[in-house]
């Protein structure tokens, strides 16, 4: 056998020599993608080690003395752990569902609409939302919500004769408030992806519905709604596989980083971000990044294979 | 049965303009609070039909406070010159892993879906970036970490050339002479512009819009402050004021805040040239927007 490779391989070596000199110019153009993926993913993956280190800024992240398990005893010890496992986690189950309901009744309307030009219109303005940074979203709701100036303050519950309310520090009200925010600014985005969907449906089949006596929910429920189900394996699949992850800006800018709040405003991503440039805690932040990075990953390996195990075509890889 | 038909598009019509009016509502609020009087606010708040009219706002925006027309300026400076950097590596990834033949294609390609399965997360790059690279207060802070290339949106690409791009095209220009770089550049790019258009409008989006990196990098050279990072932090230093944490420096910083009105109409400028270019993009940002969900 070692002959019969040996006799084989002059050939394959001119073979190489050949692609080498037809394909170096493709290598030439991937090398500044390839190395900037490797400064900006692939260093920082390798960089997870610090949570395992105490780190040292006078000796560099490579001679900081290693310290175990320590940083994480410290993270797990306090009820901080728990707190913002829970709300990344909760939030985003509750995003994924009203998520997706809104996202298909919006869709669903959308295809029932006559007159391409209010389809359009329609389609324009639900996406608004989705185009301004959360910075701007946080001083929306900021005009509804400060407690010297907003709308609702003083339009509303003056008006009413009802108390003004501390709304930035009052924690009760937010969970529903950051919801709303999300649906709010995230509900144009998925509609359109869904709405893609329906108008995709081959028109007979409705056609067909209609001559047996299929009435408007009927069609909804047993042609629509079917050829979706493609589309919220994906799309959950997705958000599943990110359950771990939050957007910073939505718990950290639009409550507005107000301490009374943190009970419920706290997410993994929001707490390293606090403990790495605000609290000056090093350890504990990285190894609440390291807990998001690890439990992260097999989270999407997970939520990938069980969808390859309901309906392979929807998997992702 | 037309009585039906009539009552029912009437009802998801109502239905359609109360969430479109849903969205629209809170801009309304903040333009119109952009043209109250101060007095007015302060007295009454922000509302949607303000009882004084006044351009205070806009005349300090653009006469008195330079800070806020050099954010916009280092936006409008990141924006572009980030945008087309992107576009620029983006093809030139994109394009040999179209080509079937290439060795290697399939574990390129896996390095590259991989960095969306895993990260190492904002310690590590913080680090990195602030550390190794000194990018701290430059203007690099801004433009390179984490933004300057999609691993999604190269694939989104990749798959655009390999069904919409023959082959028999870029063969022919092989025959004829042309090196790769310029097939790429005078005979694929042409066709792709569709496709580069939606990219550069999700990219150019993620630019203008993007305050985390002059967060976590522009600490003490506030000149090179984006205007979404005004924004951020005249807010910041509204809340540290109201929170009683300001202490002795509460007079001080009170003297620097911007109004309440002011604050509003910085907001409208920052959003103003996205709604002004939105509506004649908004084809090429629903197209990025399915394309996007189907291929992931």
């Amino acid at each position: 056998m070692k002959n019969v490779e040996k006799s084989k391989n002059p050939p394959k070596k001119m073979k190489f020599g050949k692609s080498v000199k037809r394909f170096w110019p493709f290598y030439v153009m991937l090398a500044p993608g390839i190395i900037y993926l490797i400064i900006n993913n692939y260093i920082p993956m390798l960089g997870l080690v610090i949570a395992f280190k105490k780190i040292d800024y006078r000796l560099g992240i490579l001679k900081s003395p290693w310290v175990g398990l320590s940083n994480f005893e410290y993270l797990f010890k306090t009820s901080d752990a728990w707190v913002i496992t829970r709300n990344t986690i909760g939030y985003n189950l509750i995003f994924i569902a009203l998520g997706t309901v809104v996202a298909i009744t919006v869709a669903i309307l959308l295809n029932e609409i006559k007159g391409i030009r209010n389809k359009e219109t329609y389609q324009t303005l639900v996406l608004i939302p989705y185009l301004i940074s959360t910075v701007v979203v946080s001083y929306l709701v900021y005009a509804f919500l400060s407690t010297d100036s907003g709308f609702i303050n003083n339009s509303i519950l003056a008006n009413l004769g009802v108390d003004t309310i501390s709304w930035y520090t009052e924690k009760k009200y937010w969970p529903v408030i950051l919801v709303i925010v999300y649906l709010w600014k995230s509900f144009g985005y998925s509609s359109i992806i869904y709405y893609a969907t329906v108008i995709g449906i081959d028109g007979s089949l409705y056609e067909a519905a209609v001559v047996d006596g299929a009435n408007r929910w009927h069609k909804i429920k047993d042609i629509i709604l079917p050829s979706l189900k493609g589309t919220i394996i994906t799309l959950t699949l997705m958000s599943v596989g990110r359950i771990f992850y939050s957007d910073f800006g939505l718990f950290y800018q639009v409550p507005m980083n107000s301490g009374p709040l943190l009970d419920v405003t706290n997410t993994i991503d929001t707490y390293v971000y606090r403990g790495l440039l605000q609290l000056n805690d090093v350890g504990r932040a990285s190894a609440a990044g390291f807990y998001q990075s690890m439990v992260g990953f097999i989270v999407v390996l997970a939520a990938n294979l069980l969808v390859r195990k309901i309906d392979k075509e929807n998997a992702l890889f | 049965m037309v009585d039906n038909n009539k009552a029912f598009h009437i009802t998801i019509n109502t239905l359609l303009i109360i969430l479109s009016l849903g969205c629209l509502l809170p801009f309304i609020l903040l333009l119109m609070s952009s043209f109250t009087e101060e007095s007015v606010l302060v007295r009454e708040g922000y509302s949607f039909i303000p009882r004084g009219f006044s351009l205070a706002a806009y005349k300090y925006i653009f006469s008195s406070s330079g800070k806020i027309l050099r954010g916009y300026g280092v936006t409008i400076l990141i924006t572009v010159v980030g945008t087309a950097l992107s576009i620029f590596l983006t093809l030139l990834m994109a394009y040999p892993l179209s080509r079937k033949e290439l060795p290697g294609k399939n574990i390129i390609s896996f390095f590259i879906f991989f960095t969306m399965l895993f990260n190492g997360g904002l310690v590590p790059s913080y680090m990195m970036w602030s550390g190794t690279f000194q990018i701290k207060d430059t203007i690099w802070a801004l433009l390179v970490p984490g933004l300057l290339m999609n691993a999604f949106y190269v694939i989104m690409m990749r798959s655009y050339f390999s069904t919409n791009i023959p082959d028999v095209l870029v063969e022919a220009a092989r025959i004829d002479g042309a090196n790769e770089f310029k097939i790429l550049f005078s005979v694929v790019l042409p066709m792709a512009v569709p496709m580069i258009a939606t990219l550069a409008l999700l990219i150019g989006l993620g630019y203008w819009n993007d305050w985390q990196n002059g967060l976590y990098y522009i600490t003490s050279r506030t000149e090179l402050y984006s205007i979404q990072n005004i924004l951020n932090r005249m807010l910041q230093d509204a809340q540290f004021l109201t929170s009683g944490q300001a202490g002795s420096n509460a007079a001080e910083l009170a003297k620097n805040l911007p109004s309440v009105g002011i604050k509003m109409a910085v907001a409208v400028v920052a959003i103003l040239p996205i709604m002004v270019i939105y509506p004649s993009m908004q084809k090429y940002l629903v197209k990025g927007i399915t394309i996007g969900a189907v291929k992931g």
